[in-house]
């Protein structure tokens, strides 16, 4: 277990500095010279150069990416052109309402993809797998950030049930775990449940089928087991890919935040890189890419460290 | 199979396409996926105005409204004409990265799994870093680099696929490389090139196909979301995702207008799923 958590440890640095190469070069993917995005246009020649050397872009970009890099592991993410403050303190409050949205949607998404792919499952070709089949159909195609919408006209609009804008009462940016701030929560966690939902329900749902034809199940069966043992048994071997699964639509849901956050103006990521975009802030739309594709990756690496500790076998594969 | 004996003469496609006509899910996607491809591509024939045409006096009709069946958009624009051309650029949007995707994909995957050893390492690792990036996350961030624009963010979305697609077709390809006739091919003096295209192209395809089939929903979701979030297509263009975008503000006056062009994505994306699913189980000849 030991040399398993190391090797997947070793697996991860190479994608990290992959992605953090990939993040530093969005700056050089944007149209124009960098400096474009830090002085104006019509700044003179020396301030250009001065800014040039400032900044290193005087140097060769291999060491540039080295310099910058030094800085990242030093939680300096550069300064935001449009606000002037710190890239890292900007983007870390964004992320930690955007994990609040992704979390408890994630948490809905897995919780009822499980308990409907299971039933779905177990009473396959039945009514109720029809109806699980036909959801997750639906959790996958629709465009959640139309789905948003649509939810705010009913719950909003019509019956005015939840509120439709913000994280919380006035427009604060500030999450706390309160029955006001709660209530802003509803629409959009709801709104982003239904896309791990789907792909979930759809892998429950495969896997309790294919395990309850299995022979070992048959066997339990015929020792007379009851359903509630076998119920478990099943649940043991179909917990790592489940995991596996959900780790990664937790993952996606960080980054298919970023729509629905713009239908709610939800103050996360998403809103920030909105943002980002169209004042042309480079470094916060960098930083913010290389802050949320390193939660990704560690998350994958939580779950491939957890998967063993589930069933031991994959240690071994 | 008992029908075996009569469709063994077919080729491998005319199977399929003889059991995807048994599959009535599939075939009403087909035909959903027909109208509205008809209606985008003979717009300029069909639709009943001129989708630029602004008219402040008639903005935000209702549904059924006389002149405009689906009513008018925040600038008086009809409806029906915006949605029938919005098709063409989302459709477009949901197609042509998987296509290219399609074809750079398998390329590599096939060069990778081929050569084996080394190199295909090398190139598996590198496209595991993307692996590292959200498919929204990392579309996003390509277009928005980049600069709104249809271009860019066509761009993008071809740049998301192609890692997925290189990994369906690395690993056939590696299967495929290993069994016998592949081996006998090569002593008999093939060269690799017509090796490839002959003995292990055929194999490649099915799998790869299957694998963009499901994409083209994902696709039409995020081209339309990227222009949802302003970097994709720029107004006055119609386009579904755009045309979301810009009805925001309408959703409290006429929500139904305002929900119309999600329900467009909406429809287009399930039944680009639901076919995608019904070729998946027809080119599943083993059953």
């Amino acid at each position: 277990m030991f040399f398993y958590v190391i090797r997947r440890l070793i697996y991860a640095v190479p994608i990290a500095l992959g992605v953090t190469l990939i993040s530093f070069l969005l700056v050089y993917l944007a149209p124009g010279d960098p400096l474009n995005a830090i002085a104006p246009s019509d700044a003179p020649a020396e301030t250009i150069a001065a800014l040039k050397v400032a900044y290193g872009l005087d140097k060769p970009l291999p060491m540039q990416y080295g310099l910058w890099l030094l800085r990242a592991v030093q939680g300096d993410l550069g300064v935001s052109i449009a606000s002037g403050r710190p890239v890292a303190a900007e983007v870390l409050a964004a992320v930690s309402n955007t994990l609040v949205l992704a979390g408890i949607a994630g948490a809905i998404g897995v919780f009822f993809g499980c308990l409907l792919g299971a039933l779905a499952g177990y009473w396959h070709g039945s009514g109720i797998d029809r109806i699980a089949t036909f959801l997750s159909v639906i959790g996958v195609s629709v465009p959640h950030y139309w789905l948003g919408m649509v939810l705010t006209i009913i719950f909003s609009t019509w019956l005015a049930w939840f509120p439709a804008m913000g994280a919380g009462p006035g427009g604060s940016a500030e999450w706390l775990w309160d029955y006001a701030h709660m209530r802003h929560l509803v629409l959009p966690a709801l709104t982003l449940c239904v896309i791990p939902l789907g792909i979930i329900t759809r892998t429950v749902r495969a896997l309790v089928a294919d395990m309850l034809d299995q022979e070992f199940v048959i066997a339990l069966r015929a020792r007379g087991l009851s359903n509630i043992t076998i119920f478990k048994h099943v649940a043991k071997n179909t917990a790592p890919t489940v995991l596996a699964v959900s780790g990664l639509q937790l993952g996606y849901l960080m980054g298919g935040s970023i729509l629905v956050e713009t239908v709610f103006a939800w103050p996360g990521t998403g809103f920030l890189l909105n943002t980002a975009i169209f004042q042309r802030d480079i470094p916060v739309l960098q930083g913010t890419i290389l802050i949320l594709c390193m939660f990704f990756v560690a998350l994958n690496l939580i779950v491939d460290i957890i998967q063993p500790l589930i069933d031991p076998r994959m240690v071994r594969a | 199979m008992s029908s075996s004996a009569h469709i063994s003469g077919r080729s491998y496609w005319s199977v399929v396409f003889h059991q995807l006509k048994h599959e009535p899910v599939a075939l009403c996607s087909a035909l959903v996926l027909l109208i509205i491809f008809f209606a985008a591509i003979f717009a300029p024939l069909l639709a009943p105005a001129d989708p630029y045409a602004t008219s402040m006096i008639h903005r935000l009709q209702a549904v059924g409204t006389t002149d405009h069946l689906l009513g008018t958009d925040e600038l008086g624009r009809d409806m029906l004409s915006r949605l029938m051309f919005g098709g063409r650029l989302s459709l477009l949007m949901g197609v042509a990265p998987v296509f290219m995707a399609f074809v750079i994909g398998t390329s590599i995957g096939l060069f990778a799994g081929y050569v084996g050893g080394k190199i295909n390492m090398m190139i598996m690792r590198m496209l595991d870093v993307f692996y590292a990036f959200p498919s929204v996350l990392l579309a996003v961030a390509i277009s928005g680099a980049l600069g709104p624009g249809m271009m860019n963010s066509l761009f993008a979305l071809t740049l998301v696929f192609i890692p997925q697609l290189v990994r369906v077709a690395e690993s056939v390809t590696t299967q495929v490389r290993k069994l016998d006739y592949i081996e006998a091919a090569r002593m008999s003096g093939a060269g690799s090139f017509s090796i490839i295209r002959v003995h292990v192209l055929g194999n490649v395809l099915g799998p790869v196909f299957v694998y963009a089939t499901g994409l083209l929903s994902v696709s039409m979701i995020l081209g339309s979301g990227l222009s949802f979030l302003g970097l994709g297509v720029k107004p006055p263009e119609p386009e579904w995702g755009l045309m979301l975008n810009t009805l925001r503000s309408a959703i409290f006056k006429e929500p139904l207008i305002a929900a119309l062009p999600g329900a467009m994505i909406f429809v287009t994306s399930i039944a680009f799923n639901l076919l995608a699913d019904g070729v998946r189980s027809a080119m599943d000849i083993k059953r």
